[in-house]
């Protein structure tokens, strides 16, 4: 029984149209198509495109596939067309019961009813009988905690309670075999967001799960299996969820962003690992690695600038700030000219990812912005498994003596 | 446990498992179509200072309208054969009902794109939650004429008890035609621009505010028309007669419920086309 498979998705293709007139014109086409019962054509038409192309998987019971991919990949597309909303222009799917979605939570709320009223009509909308409410209620209200705002309209609510809300009344009533998540986790508040894990942890024991997200965090501590998708194209299939993630990463175009007055510059940034320079585009650092980073910096006439270092990670928030100091704790003041400054970033602690550097140089008497290079040399840090946490820090731990229990 | 199969071949490839699925999401889309019907009517209400009131306040205006331009003059309408005041009341309602009853799968659809892009439901839900709002409406409604057909001056009698029957006639007509045009209209919103502008010229042809010519061109138009034995026996009825043209409209509602069937398989085959068209 834990090895049904529960979704079999054989060489699922879907087109889509690049431009809005002619994508109506192919409808009125494949609406004409569809009543003569005609197959579809399986050429790309002029200005169309494949959003999802050839895919192919399975999962079964108690299985989570990730979907991961940058935007735009077709991830929520294939989302779609799993769940039966629009038709796949080539392939087959097989869903094995009953399919339960967090996707668009709080669809079909009508912001002038009270929450209590909206919570039958979203359970409604998710095939919910109002008695399988009437049940558990109390149980969605306290998920949700908006206890006291239960029988005031939607509309008042703040954006936060409204996700809480949608997200407790399809949390707590569905019991799918097939769930579909696609970017809802991240809700509310963390100890909400902790709650809303655990119960997806707990749907997910019983059912086949495909899991949409951007956040690998996420994806590494609740995947059993990754697919990368890009453009369309499954890149990548595996249950080694840290390759996939990497891969991910690796898929990333990184584009190095100057802001500031523009009286400074970055010339050059490079960084040697253990003493031994790393080369390459996107070089690769191994955790545990004590890597040092070399910064040509150039300064026009009359400034007196101070340099400050941020590693930042994929989505450029920053993790790590490395002011450029002396012995004595206080900025190194640099005159105008070239320099080149050796700044110690110690050892490696990131979680295996891509990350890249923040450079900022500023007046050092009115703290002006001469300037700012974001998403300066990415690198990649590798390591043999990946945590679900920023950082990770390795040492050795070990058991002590038990203490003596007193027997009276 | 349930399997679910989606394939690019169209639905109507297999016409038996079609049929089964049609009737298996029709009865699965009562609950959810009476809960959104109630949404929708408590929310209409609960954000209106007057409420019910402004369901009937359109067809009385626009009786007031042509009460005045028949009694100053302007417009002269032949012999209606009952005050001018009721033949105008009983057609505009009776016709008001047809076009909501048109108008209704479209702007259904339309106020639940957002619905249809991202959740997976039976659709059929939003055509019943339609029916549902159109025959709350219609009973406001009635709640008003009857009342006036007395003040004015009619005289109802035993006829009033087949008013349901022209009802549900208008209804069906009014959501077949509506479920022809709703596919196109969910793509291109000339569609719903279009309607009024041919309703308008269509309510000039039915004897709603003007009685059917005795000769001419006009008068071919009256008879052709489809609603002018609808019109005609829904206010013979309320009035206390008989009516005429009783073969047509039974035909008429007969040719309506083959296109209401007709325009169900159309929509069904159709939806998962127009939603992947209008969430690109």
């Amino acid at each position: 029984m834990e090895q049904d498979v529960l979704i079999k998705v054989e060489g699922v293709s879907k087109k889509f149209c690049r431009d809005l007139k002619t994508s109506l014109r192919y409808g009125m086409a494949d609406v004409r198509d569809e009543v003569l019962g005609r197959p579809r054509t399986l050429d790309l038409r002029p200005k169309e495109f494949w959003a999802v192309k050839g895919i192919d998987f399975e999962v079964r019971r108690g299985e989570c596939l990730g979907l991961i991919g940058h935007n735009g990949a077709g991830k929520t597309t294939l989302l779609k067309v799993l769940n039966g909303l629009i038709k796949p222009d080539a392939g087959r799917i097989e869903i094995h019961g009953q399919v339960g979605a967090l996707i668009a939570l709080g669809a079909g709320f009508n912001p002038i009813l009270t929450a209590r009223e909206n919570i039958y009509i979203n359970a409604s909308v998710l095939g919910l009988s109002k008695s399988r409410v009437d049940e558990r209620i109390d149980e969605i209200i306290a998920f949700a905690e908006i206890e006291d705002f239960i029988d005031m309209p939607v509309q008042h609510f703040s954006s936060g309670m409204t996700v809480r809300l949608g997200f407790a009344v399809a949390a707590i009533l569905i019991e799918p075999d097939i769930l579909f998540l696609d970017e809802v986790l991240a809700v509310g508040d963390i100890s909400f967001t902790i709650k809303c894990l655990n119960r997806v942890r707990e749907l997910m024991r019983t059912s086949a799960v495909v899991f949409v997200s951007h956040n690998m965090p996420l994806i590494t501590s609740f995947c059993t299996r990754v697919v990368v998708m890009d453009h369309g194209h499954c890149v990548l299939d595996t249950e080694e969820i840290g390759l996939a993630v990497n891969h991910y990463f690796g898929l990333a175009k990184n584009t190095v962003q100057i802001s500031g007055s523009g009286q400074a510059s970055v010339m050059d940034l490079s960084l040697a690992a253990d003493g031994v320079a790393v080369e390459g585009d996107t070089p690769t650092l191994l955790q545990g690695q004590e890597v040092t980073a070399t910064l040509r910096v150039s300064i026009e006439k009359g400034q007196t600038a101070e340099v400050n270092l941020v590693i930042a990670d994929a989505t450029l928030t920053g993790l790590i700030n490395i002011p450029v100091m002396d012995e004595q704790g206080s900025y190194i003041v640099i005159g105008p000219g070239e320099h080149d400054l050796q700044v110690p970033l110690g050892v490696v602690e990131l979680n295996a990812g891509l990350y890249s550097f923040i450079v900022g140089i500023r007046n050092a008497t009115t703290n002006i912005t001469l300037c700012r290079h974001q998403g300066l040399q990415p690198f990649r840090v590798h390591a043999d498994r990946v945590a679900w946490t920023k950082f990770v820090r390795t040492g050795v731990s070990k058991v002590l003596a038990p203490k003596p229990t007193t027997v009276q | 446990m349930p399997i679910t199969v989606y394939t690019p071949a169209s639905a109507l490839r297999d016409p038996g498992l079609m049929f089964r699925s049609m009737i298996a999401d029709l009865r699965a889309s009562r609950e959810l179509a009476w809960s959104l019907a109630r949404r929708d009517l408590k929310a209409q209400y609960r954000q209106s200072l007057f409420g019910y009131v402004w369901a009937f306040i359109m067809p009385l205006t626009t009786t007031v309208a042509w009460v005045y331009l028949n009694s100053s003059g302007i417009v002269k309408v032949s012999n209606t054969g009952m005050p001018y005041a009721i033949y105008a009341l009983t057609g505009t309602l009776l016709w008001q009902m047809f076009t909501e009853a048109l108008n209704s799968p479209l702007a259904q659809l339309n106020g639940a794109k957002n619905l249809l892009a991202k959740l997976s439901f039976p659709r059929e839900a939003l055509i019943l939650s339609g029916m549902i709002k159109w025959w709350f409406n219609v009973g406001i409604k009635l709640l008003i004429i009857i009342p006036a057909l007395f003040i004015l001056g009619g005289t109802p009698d035993w006829h009033m008890v087949l008013v349901p029957l022209i009802l549900v006639a208008i209804l069906l007509i009014g959501t077949a035609i509506g479920l022809f045009i709703a596919p196109v209209g969910l793509l291109y919103t000339d569609v719903g621009r279009m309607i009024p502008v041919v309703l308008q010229f269509a309510m000039y042809v039915t004897p709603v505010v003007f009685a059917i010519p005795a000769s001419g061109f006009a008068a071919v138009l009256f008879r052709i028309n489809f609603m002018t034995p609808v019109i005609l026996n829904g206010r013979a009825w309320l009035v206390g007669s008989g009516g005429s043209m009783h073969t047509e409209l039974t035909l008429i509602c007969g040719a309506a419920l083959v296109l209401l069937f007709l325009g169900w398989i159309l929509f069904r085959t159709t939806m998962s086309v127009l939603i992947e068209r209008m969430s690109a």
